[in-house]
């Protein structure tokens, strides 16, 4: 029997309760700030909290994918650190929460004038009367129920049975089908929700007149790649604290294969968005990137290309450096930062236009999120043996070669 | 043309063949090669064979289809015959990628699978002796060379004794050539 546990270090802790003060520090500053000033101000507090909370839950909710999906493929190499992508996913709920709580009070308490949502009151604007049949407050409050409300039963569903797994009579493939079932039908609600409906409706509604149909594929690109490199994070931190000592570099190897690789998928259809829009040159259209890559954002929108594309190929590339935890850990940093900023340019220059802001408020809020992450999730790892040790794959994982 | 002599083993089983290599390898007789009908995981791990450098290869070829791409688009429409596309510039960055990006893919592609037949001496048209000729059908076969000084007797005796259920003496061809298989077969009849 191998059986390990995980005790939260008290360092941990506290730095995940520092940068959670951090975060509460600048939501009350915000509050105190910006929420009762101008419509710039009041726009400003909502999209940071906006792009933050809805960034949180599309990376956390790549856990659940991954899982779903490696059950489904019947794969091994994921096994042995399991546990770390179904402690990230039991906890889709903590985010799902806080975004609706954001989402819903953007909706539902701004008045008449939604310095975010332009299309909750379109005040005779033709082509969002034109929309109304989708974008209209009770569509947009029953798709976010219903999408959170099935990532989180999913994320939780999942790691129950996972640890039913360990009590189950040894040999017992009964819970493993069930989960690769479970797996078939996440992937159906994930797919009519995060690859269609709900980044229309959260992000792309931002901009309620521009519309692209593959930008929920491209949001989901960003959220997997940076879901990869969370669970990389966390993999790697469990490893330094000599927890995980069956996971090798032959399972690191393949998180970086999957970076490398949807970091490429993210440009290919960042790419297919951009070259589309500048090569028809349609002026309804057009507007989306004028702003960002000609106007004020065009400093964050090379560096966006440059850390989410440049930096991933070149660095990722050769086989040694993805075996490397120095190099691996440094990317993961790069691409999770790289498409937070990613989702700071869908948000910000919407309701912003050019009175952009990258100051206390807009690097406080993450921090507050990160401590979350990290409290929630070490939390939930330390509840259970960190090995799946009667999973039908163990010892297969254990010998995987990459 | 390197004519050589070899002495060929046959294994009915996986599970002798990595202990007969291990062996073969711990002898100090000279391995040529191992034959399989399939690929077999770890294998080259147990001969130490080291790790390939095709893709640094494909990493080559692929920059020469993107500087292909690149530079040849961009003489085109800016200096042999300008067109104006819609008023879009005649450097048209975005419109070149999706080329350039087919273009990196297939240089990379054909050139890795030249490198990899030309690494593995195999081609169409191209002959290259073959020990056994169930060794792409059923049968593990291991060759190794029989050097000057190597006693022939010793070496079959050694490769039965880790469980070769055949086992012969080849005179043969070391590398690939090009042409028909009878004028190998002419060398065996002249050496023989």
């Amino acid at each position: 029997m191998i059986s390990e546990r995980f005790e939260v270090p008290s360092r941990l802790k506290s730095t995940a309760i520092g940068l959670l003060l951090i975060g509460i520090i600048a939501l009350i500053g915000g509050f105190i700030a910006l929420k009762g000033g101008n419509e710039h101000e009041q726009a400003r507090f909502w999209i940071v909290l906006l792009q933050n909370s809805v960034f949180f839950l599309f990376i956390s909710a790549a856990s659940i994918f991954i899982q779903a999906a490696t059950s489904l493929a019947q794969a091994s190499w994921i096994v042995a650190y399991r546990r770390v992508p179904e402690s990230i996913g039991a906890n889709v709920w903590v985010f799902g929460l806080i975004a609706l709580v954001v989402l819903f009070c953007i909706v539902f308490g701004l008045g008449e004038h939604n310095p975010i949502y332009h299309w909750v009151h379109p005040h005779g604007d033709e082509i969002l009367e034109g929309k109304s049949a989708f974008l209209n407050k009770g569509m947009f409050a029953g798709f976010s129920i219903v999408t959170v409300a099935l990532w989180s039963f999913f994320g939780i569903k999942f790691r129950q049975m996972s640890i039913a797994q360990e009590s189950a009579p040894k040999n017992s493939t009964k819970l493993h089908w069930k989960i690769v079932a479970m797996g078939g039908a996440f992937l159906f609600v994930y797919a009519l929700s995060m690859m269609s409906t709900t980044p229309w409706y959260w992000i792309m509604s931002i901009d309620a007149h521009w519309y692209s149909t593959l930008f929920s594929w491209y949001v989901f690109a960003s959220s997997f790649v940076s879901g990869m490199a969370l669970i990389l994070l966390f993999t790697v931190y469990l490893k330094n604290q000599n927890k995980l000592e069956l996971v090798t570099k032959e399972h690191m190897h393949d998180l970086g294969k999957f970076m490398f690789a949807f970091s490429i998928f993210w440009t290919y259809l960042w790419f297919a968005q951009f070259m589309l829009i500048w090569y028809a040159n349609m002026p309804e259209e057009t507007t989306y990137f004028k702003i960002r890559m000609q106007g004020p954002y065009s400093f964050f929108f090379w560096a966006n290309l440059i850390l989410n594309f440049a930096i991933p190929i070149l660095i990722l590339m050769s086989r040694p450096s993805k075996r490397n935890y120095f190099t691996i850990v440094f990317m993961a940093m790069a691409i999770i930062f790289g498409h937070w900023l990613d989702f700071y340019l869908m948000t910000m220059p919407g309701p912003l236009q050019e009175n952009w802001h990258l100051s206390w408020y807009e690097l406080g809020i993450p921090c507050g999120f990160i401590g979350i992450m990290i409290l929630v999730v070490t939390r939930t790892l330390s509840k259970a043996n960190l090995i799946p040790q009667n999973h039908p794959y163990l010892k297969e994982t254990l010998i995987h070669v990459s | 043309m390197a004519i050589k002599k070899f002495a060929v083993a046959c294994y009915d089983d996986e599970a002798v063949l990595f202990p007969a290599v291990d062996k073969v390898r711990n002898s100090g007789y000279k391995l040529h090669d191992v034959y399989t009908p399939f690929p077999v995981h770890g294998l080259d791990v147990a001969l130490g064979q080291k790790e390939t450098d095709l893709h640094i290869a494909g990493f080559c070829f692929g920059i020469t289809g993107t500087a292909t791409a690149l530079g040849f688009m961009s003489w085109i429409f800016t200096k042999d015959w300008p067109i104006n596309y819609g008023g879009k510039p005649f450097f048209n960055l975005p419109s070149f990628i999706p080329i350039t990006f087919e273009l990196t893919v297939m240089f990379a592609a054909v050139g890795m699978v030249l490198t990899y037949c030309y690494l593995n001496q195999i081609m169409p048209g191209v002959k290259k002796h073959i020990f056994h000729p169930r060794q792409t059908d059923d049968l593990f076969v291991i060759a190794m060379e029989i050097t000057e000084g190597t006693s022939e007797v010793e070496l079959i005796d050694f490769m039965k004794s880790t469980g070769a259920i055949e086992t012969n003496v080849q005179i043969a061809e070391e590398g690939w050539w090009y042409g028909r298989w009878d004028k190998e077969e002419a060398y065996q009849k002249q050496l023989a």
